[in-house]
């Protein structure tokens, strides 16, 4: 009988050390799947950030390497700009690309470097045990920010996004989450659409997932999707941000 | 290729495309911009990669991810955007990535300023960066042997899958010299495919590579710490590099001086010589690692009453000569850390007042 469901070939067989109901697993499995998909994992090289991901390399099975912290964006530059024909991605966090890597993961999108960022956003810093990062919600609490996030003192969370997508530079940057499957099911093509526009050597791609901490806030996996949905998508809300279309429309 | 005339910063980017590397990644900073200026017009010319990153740190990381993968890469800078790179050059030293970096020395600490300087000898040797690591640190004193370390920079770097600094000074790379190229140290890149990501395609395996640094295991890191340390023991043996001056006279006084410094010293020496006073040199071409035994040797020479380390810094390097002299004479400095390069004069002042 026909196997009609497995794993992607560009997933090991490790069991993942990640928390029940955090998203890192389905993250992994569709940058998997797309790279199956593509036919690109005998020249594809991943780079794994400083966070819960840093050892994301134990779970895929091709090339990778391992940054510091937020200088993912940076190493993928210089892999890219000396072998053009690689298939580059960083899989980066919150706290990894938008507080300590904000300057790397900029310059990089707007020289319109061409791989790809998968950006997982859960609002927390995962690894060092839930401190408050760029993208913590306004009144949210954190171990950094026990009375809840303080928009008078530390300002609004970063939406990067539109952030990136400010830049003149052409690009394609997209919003997703993959909380329930119908979102799952958006988030895999808009994967496979930035890694597609970075074979044909079109542009920048960054990929924002919205995610799950249930360790860290404090909730059930269940309550985490409910959390996530009722507090993070009307702030973070999905969709294409832009196109390298859009430019060429103009 | 006959003896041209050069810059000694455009002669150092020279040198690397002569070496083979075609892929320089920089940031610009005062005294070596120049190198930056010279391969923005040049590595187009010769189909290699130019970038201009936003920062030294990342810069040091666009090395990181490009040596990962097999190229031959190098950068240039100058104190402060050496001491930004230093993170890379720790998890690089730790990832055994073959890089090298340029460092045109100017005066310090903070901004300091944009004069000459040999104020990096501790960051250059003892580590700049976080963690058990060591660099192969070459010290030139003058366009040519620049030239010629840059070029040996690279299959040194490829043999100990380390990172390389070449340690000048604002006056080496300021200067013009007379060049010439040595086209026999052009070397052809290692075979990098048992560590390298460069692709499963491009090796034509069916094993992953990984670059990287993280051992969470205590046994793990412990294992890999000595597989760094069996390297750094090795160049101490195979990679000392030194060249002695006035070394077969009665001389007094043995000087350690390095760079642009050592040049001013060989005046010194040959001054002296004309009053009937013998000075001797040894001048470490590597400072790690550092010539120890040729400088405990010399400076155990009977006529020998005193050693002194010579220095555009204050006194970094006296803590080397007095480990290599190892007690057997008193072990003095002089130097100067402001940007003026000491004169033959104050130099022999100097030397006078600490034998008499």
């Amino acid at each position: 009988m026909a196997k009609t469901f497995k794993k992607p070939e560009a997933l090991s067989d490790q069991p993942t050390h990640y928390c029940p109901g955090c998203t890192h697993g389905v993250i992994h499995r569709l940058v998997a799947e797309v790279i199956d998909e593509l036919g690109v994992r005998g020249r594809t090289v991943g780079i794994a950030p400083v966070g819960c991901a840093v050892l994301a390399y134990n779970y895929f099975t091709f090339d990778f390497q391992e940054a510091a912290h937020g200088r993912a964006p940076a190493m993928a530059t210089g892999i890219k700009r000396v072998r053009p024909d690689l298939v580059v991605f960083t899989y980066q966090g919150d706290g990894d690309l938008a507080s300590i890597g904000m300057g790397e993961i900029i310059h990089a999108a707007n020289r319109g470097e061409k791989f790809t960022a998968i950006f997982v956003n859960n609002t927390v810093y995962g690894m060092t045990g839930g401190q408050m990062a760029p993208t913590t919600l306004q009144g949210q609490r954190t171990t950094t920010s026990p009375a809840g996030r303080d928009v008078e003192e530390v300002g609004m969370p970063i939406k990067v996004a539109e952030l990136i997508s400010a830049l003149e530079t052409p690009a394609y940057i997209v919003r997703q989450t993959v909380i329930k499957p119908k979102y799952i099911v958006r988030a895999k093509k808009a994967i496979k659409r930035a890694f597609q526009y970075q074979l044909d050597g079109k542009c920048f791609s960054l990929v924002e997932l919205i995610s799950t901490c249930p360790t860290n806030w404090g909730l059930t996996p269940v309550e985490s999707v409910k959390w996530t949905e009722e507090n993070m998508l009307p702030y973070y809300k999905l969709g294409e941000y832009k196109t390298p279309e859009q430019g060429e429309e103009d | 290729m006959g003896k041209i005339l050069m810059k000694g910063n455009e002669a150092i980017g020279e040198a690397a495309i002569k070496a083979g590397c075609l892929n320089y990644f920089a940031y610009p900073i005062t005294p070596q911009s120049e190198v930056a200026e010279y391969l923005s017009r040049r590595m187009p010319e010769v189909g290699g990669v130019f970038l201009q990153g936003e920062s030294e740190v990342a810069v040091g990381y666009m090395l990181f991810g490009a040596a990962g993968c097999g190229a031959r890469v190098f950068t240039t800078s100058s104190s402060p955007g050496i001491s930004l790179m230093s993170e890379a050059i720790s998890y690089i030293s730790s990832a055994q990535c073959p890089t090298v970096f340029v460092n045109i020395v100017r005066g310090g600490p903070g901004l300091g300023g944009i004069l000459p300087s040999q104020a990096d000898y501790f960051q250059a040797t003892k580590g700049g960066g976080h963690g058990d690591y060591r660099l192969l640190v070459m010290a030139p004193d003058g366009v040519q042997e620049a030239v010629e370390m840059v070029m040996m920079a690279f299959p040194l770097a490829e043999k100990y899958r380390n990172p390389v600094m070449i340690l000048g000074d604002g006056l080496i790379g300021q200067m013009m010299e007379p060049v010439e190229f040595p086209e026999h140290l052009k070397s052809e890149p290692s075979n990098k495919d048992d560590w390298a990501t460069n692709g499963m395609d491009t090796r034509n395996s069916k094993e992953r590579n990984l670059v990287k640094s993280l051992f969470l295991d205590s046994e793990l890191l412990e294992a890999h710490n000595l597989v760094l340390k069996a390297k750094y023991d090795r160049m101490k043996k195979e990679e000392v590099r030194y060249q002695s001056y006035n070394i077969d006279t009665d001389y007094q006084v043995l000087i350690v001086s390095y760079g642009t410094m050592s040049r001013v010293c060989r005046t010194v020496i040959d001054n002296l010589k004309a009053e009937d006073f013998e000075v001797a040199m040894i001048r470490p071409q590597t400072l790690f690692p550092f010539p120890e035994e040729p400088i405990k040797h010399a400076a155990s020479k009977e006529s020998c009453k005193i050693v002194l380390s010579i220095e555009m810094s204050m006194g970094q390097m006296v803590e080397d000569v007095e480990r290599s002299v190892r007690g057997k004479r008193p072990v003095h400095w002089y130097g100067k850390a402001g940007g003026d390069v000491p004169s033959p004069e104050e130099i022999i002042d100097a030397i006078k007042s600490f034998i008499t």
